[in-house]
C-alpha cells in the first residue's frame, strides 16, 4: 500500500498577517513558516493506515527550501520519504498549475493506491488543488473526509455535507482531502526528528516532470493575483445601557433597520 | 531571536510549543491552585522524548543536544514552570546514570526514567546540609552484599511521584567532599519512606517532599559510579541542572514579558495604553535585554556540553544571570499589571511566584556567585 501525502508550508495560524500596498504576496519577515494544519490531518491517516497494512508514505510539495522544514515534520511524524518540487519554472503557479505539477510528479512515482491532502491550505483558503490533482489524474476523490476505513480495493469514507454526513465506498486509487476531526495529529518525537534528517529527499525541477515552459509557473497558470488587501477595520461596537424594556425595542429597531439582519 | 538555529532543533521548539500550547497551557492554572501533579502531561512528555532529551535512542531518550533541551525547557516553562522543573530533574537524573551507569543499571534504571515510564529524583539536600552540600550526613554502611543507608533527605523534587532515586550519602571516613558516594535507591525499598508534600509559593504542581531512611537496605550493585565519587557525581549533574533552571527562568521572563505586553497595551490611564508611558517602556527595554542575553548565555553553555568541554562557570552565570533576571521581570510585569497582577485572574501572579524558587534552588544565587568567583580566582 503506497499512499502520496501532499503537503504545503503555511505561515502558523497565530501569525499576525500584514499586507505592503501594492504587493501580491503578504509580509513574510519575522513569520513562523508550519506544516498545513489540514495536511496534519492527512499525514497522520497515512501513518495510521501505514502502521495498520504496512506500505509505505510518500510526501510531495511543491515549494522552495524553506518548505524542507515542513517535509522533516511530516517525515518526523512517521512519512518515510519525500518529493520536493522547485525551481525557477514553478514562480508564480496559481492552483492549476500547482495542480499540474504535483500530478505529474505523483504520475512518475507511480504505483499509488491513496492520495491524502488537507481539504485546504490555511493560507489561501482555495481549497482546489486536492480535487484539481484527482481531475488531471483520472481519478476519484472526496473531499472534507472525516472517517476512512481501508478496505480491499476500495476505501470506505465519511464526508462532512451540508446538514449532515455522507458515507461512501470509493474505488482506489483515488485522492481524499482531509477536515478536522479525521484524526488526531500526533506530534513528532525527538527520535522521530532525528530520524526524519536522515530519510530521502527528492527535489525535482519542471524539466524532470517534463513539464514544458508554458505549461509551470505563471505561464502555465489560468488565474494571477492582481491585488491584496487587508479587510476593512471593524467598526467599534455600540452599548446599549438601561433598563431591558428601554434598550432591547431600541436594540432590536437597530438590528432591522441598520445592520439589517432580522 | 536572532540566534540561527539549525533545522532540527527549530523542530524540536516549534514541536515542544505546540505541545505546550495545546496540552498544558490549558490546565496550568488549575494545576496551581489545586498543587495537581501533571500525570497524564508527564506521560505524553516522556513518549515525545523529552524526559530524557539527551539520552541516546537506544536508551529511550530523545537523542538530541543541550541546545535544544534548552529550547524545549523554555517552552514548557513558557506554559507551567512547575512541568518544567519536573521534566528538568527528570532529565538530570538521566545525566549521571548515562555517564556513569553500569550496563545493568542503564538496561533497569535509565531506559524507564529517559522514557518517561518512571520518575526520577535527584536526593542532596538534608536538613543540615543545603547550600554545604559537602556536609552531608546521610550515611552507608556496607553490610554483606547490601549497603544499609540512615538519614533524611528534604525539597526533593518529583520525590512524591519517582520511582528511582539518586541518593547521596556519606560512605567510610573520609571527611566532607571525598566520603560521599551515589546510590540508586528504588521506591518501596523496606526502611525507604516518602514524606508529605511541602506547601509551596510557586512551582505548585510539582512534588517536592522529604525522604526518610531508616535501615534501608540496597543491593551492593546498585552504588553509582565508584566509592567517593558522590560529590563529584552530584556536581556534574547539578552543572547540567543549572542549564534546565536557566531555561526554566527563561521561559518564565518570557511568559512574564508578553502578558505585561498584552496588559500593558489594552489597559488605558490618563487616556492612553499604560505601555505608551515612557516609565513602563523601559521595563519591557530592560526585560527584552535580559531575556536576549540570558537565552545567549544557556544557549553559550548548552553548546560548550555539546562539544564537551567543561562548562560548569558558564552555566553558573547563566543560572545566576536568568533567575535574577526572572525574577526583576516578573516584577516589573506585575507592576504593570496594578492591582489586578496581585489576583489570580491574572496569569502574572503565578508566573511572579513561580519565578522566585529560580534562584535558590539547584543552588542559590549566592552559591554561583561562589562557584563564578572561585573560578575567576583560581
Ligand atoms: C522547590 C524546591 C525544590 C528542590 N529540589 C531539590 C532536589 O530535587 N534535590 C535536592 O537535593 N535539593 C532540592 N532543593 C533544595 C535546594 O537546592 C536548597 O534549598 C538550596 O540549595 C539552598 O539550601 P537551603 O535551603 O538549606 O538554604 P541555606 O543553605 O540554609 O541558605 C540560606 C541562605 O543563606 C545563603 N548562604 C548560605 N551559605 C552562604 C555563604 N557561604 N555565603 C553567602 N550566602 C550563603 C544562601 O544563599 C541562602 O540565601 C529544592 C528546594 C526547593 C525550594
Amino acid at each position: 500500500m503506497k499512499t502520496i501525502v501532499l503537503i504545503k508550508q503555511v505561515p502558523d495560524t497565530e501569525t499576525k498577517v500584514k499586507v505592503n500596498p501594492g504587493e501580491t504576496d503578504i509580509n513574510r519577515e519575522g513569520i513562523n513558516l508550519v506544516l498545513n494544519p489540514y495536511d496534519e490531518f492527512a499525514a497522520e491517516e497515512a501513518i495510521k493506515i501505514k502502521e495498520a497494512k504496512g506500505g509505505e508514505v510518500v510526501v510531495c510539495t511543491l515549494g522552495e527550501k524553506k518548505a524542507e522544514e515542513a517535509i522533516r515534520t511530516a517525515l518526523a511524524m512517521g512519512a518515510d520519504r519525500a518529493i520536493r518540487l522547485d525551481g525557477e519554472a514553478f514562480a508564480g503557479s496559481d492552483n492549476y498549475a500547482t495542480a499540474k505539477a504535483l500530478a505529474k510528479a505523483i504520475e512518475k512515482e507511480g504505483d499509488y493506491d491513496l492520495i491524502l491532502c488537507g481539504k485546504q491550505a490555511v493560507d489561501d483558503d482555495s481549497a482546489q488543488v486536492g480535487t484539481l490533482v484527482a481531475e488531471m489524474l483520472g481519478i476519484p476523490s472526496a473531499s472534507l473526509v472525516i472517517n476512512c476505513e481501508v478496505g480491499d480495493g476500495s476505501v470506505t469514507i465519511t464526508r462532512e455535507i451540508e446538514g449532515g454526513n455522507q458515507e461512501l465506498e470509493i474505488a482506489m486509487p483515488c485522492l481524499l482531502t482531509a477536515q478536522k476531526g479525521l484524526n488526531e495529529p500526533r506530534y513528532p518525537s525527538l527520535p522521530g526528528i532525528m530520524k526524519a534528517k536522515r530519510k530521502k529527499l527528492d527535489v525535482l525541477s519542471a524539466g524532470d516532470l517534463g513539464l514544458g515552459a508554458d505549461e509551470a509557473g505563471a505561464a502555465g497558470s489560468k488565474t494571477a493575483i492582481k491585488e491584496l488587501s487587508m479587510p476593512p477595520e471593524r467598526k467599534a461596537g455600540q452599548v446599549f445601557e438601561g433598563e431591558p424594556e428601554e434598550i432591547v425595542p431600541k436594540v432590536a429597531q437597530l438590528l432591522r433597520e441598520e445592520a439589517k439582519v432580522i | 531571536m536572532s540566534f540561527p538555529l539549525t533545522e532540527e532543533q527549530h523542530m524540536v521548539q516549534l514541536m515542544v510549543r505546540e505541545f505546550a500550547r495545546k496540552e498544558i497551557e490549558p490546565v496550568a492554572a488549575r494545576n496551581d491552585v489545586e498543587s495537581r501533579f501533571p500525570t497524564a502531561i508527564i506521560d505524553k512528555m516522556g513518549g515525545l522524548g523529552l524526559m530524557g532529551m539527551m539520552v541516546p535512542a537506544e536508551y529511550g531518550g530523545g537523542g538530541t543536544t543541550a541546545v535544544s533541551y534548552v529550547l524545549a525547557l523554555q517552552e514548557i516553562a513558557y506554559a507551567c514552570a512547575a512541568t518544567a522543573v519536573t521534566m528538568s530533574v527528570n532529565n538530570l537524573v538521566c545525566g549521571p546514570l548515562l555517564e556513569y551507569g553500569t550496563e545493568e543499571q542503564k538496561e533497569k534504571y535509565l531506559i524507564p526514567l529517559a522514557s518517561g515510564e518512571t520518575l526520577g529524583s535527584f536526593a542532596i539536600t538534608e536538613p543540615e546540609a543545603g547550600s554545604d552540600a559537602a556536609s552531608v550526613s546521610t550515611r552507608a554502611v556496607l553490610k554483606g552484599n547490601k549497603y544499609i543507608i540512615n538519614g533524611s533527605k528534604v525539597f526533593i523534587t518529583n520525590g512524591g511521584h519517582a520511582g528511582t532515586f539518586i541518593v547521596i550519602a556519606r560512605l567510610g571516613d573520609k571527611p566532607r567532599h571525598r566520603g560521599m558516594s551515589a546510590f540508586i535507591v528504588e521506591r518501596g525499598t523496606p526502611g525507604f519512606e516518602i514524606g508529605p508534600e511541602e506547601k509551596k509559593m510557586g512551582v505548585r504542581a510539582s512534588s517536592t517532599v522529604s525522604l526518610v531512611f531508616d535501615d534501608c537496605a540496597v543491593p551492593a550493585e546498585n552504588m553509582l559510579g565508584g566509592e567517593g565519587e558522590g560529590f563529584k557525581i552530584a556536581m556534574t549533574a547539578l552543572d547540567s541542572g543549572r542549564i534546565g533552571i536557566s531555561s526554566q527562568a527563561i521561559g518564565i521572563a518570557r511568559a512574564a514579558f508578553d502578558e505585561a505586553i498584552k496588559y500593558g497595551s489594552m489597559r488605558k490611564q490618563f487616556g492612553r495604553a499604560l505601555v505608551r508611558n515612557q516609565a513602563i517602556q523601559w521595563m519591557i527595554a530592560d526585560a527584552a535585554r535580559d531575556i536576549e542575553a540570558a537565552h545567549l548565555l544557556a544557549l553559550s553553555a548548552a553548546m560548550a556540553k555539546d562539544r564537551g568541554e567543561s562548562f560548569t562557570r558558564q552555566a553558573s552565570i547563566s543560572k545566576l544571570f536568568s533567575s535574577e533576571a526572572a525574577v526583576r521581570i516578573c516584577y516589573d510585569a506585575l507592576q504593570i499589571h496594578g492591582g489586578y497582577g496581585y489576583t489570580k485572574d491574572f496569569k502574572v501572579e503565578r508566573l511572579y511566584r513561580d519565578a522566585r524558587v529560580t534562584t535558590i534552588y539547584e543552588g542559590t544565587s549566592e552559591v554561583q556567585r561562589i562557584v563564578i568567583a572561585n573560578n575567576a580566582l583560581k
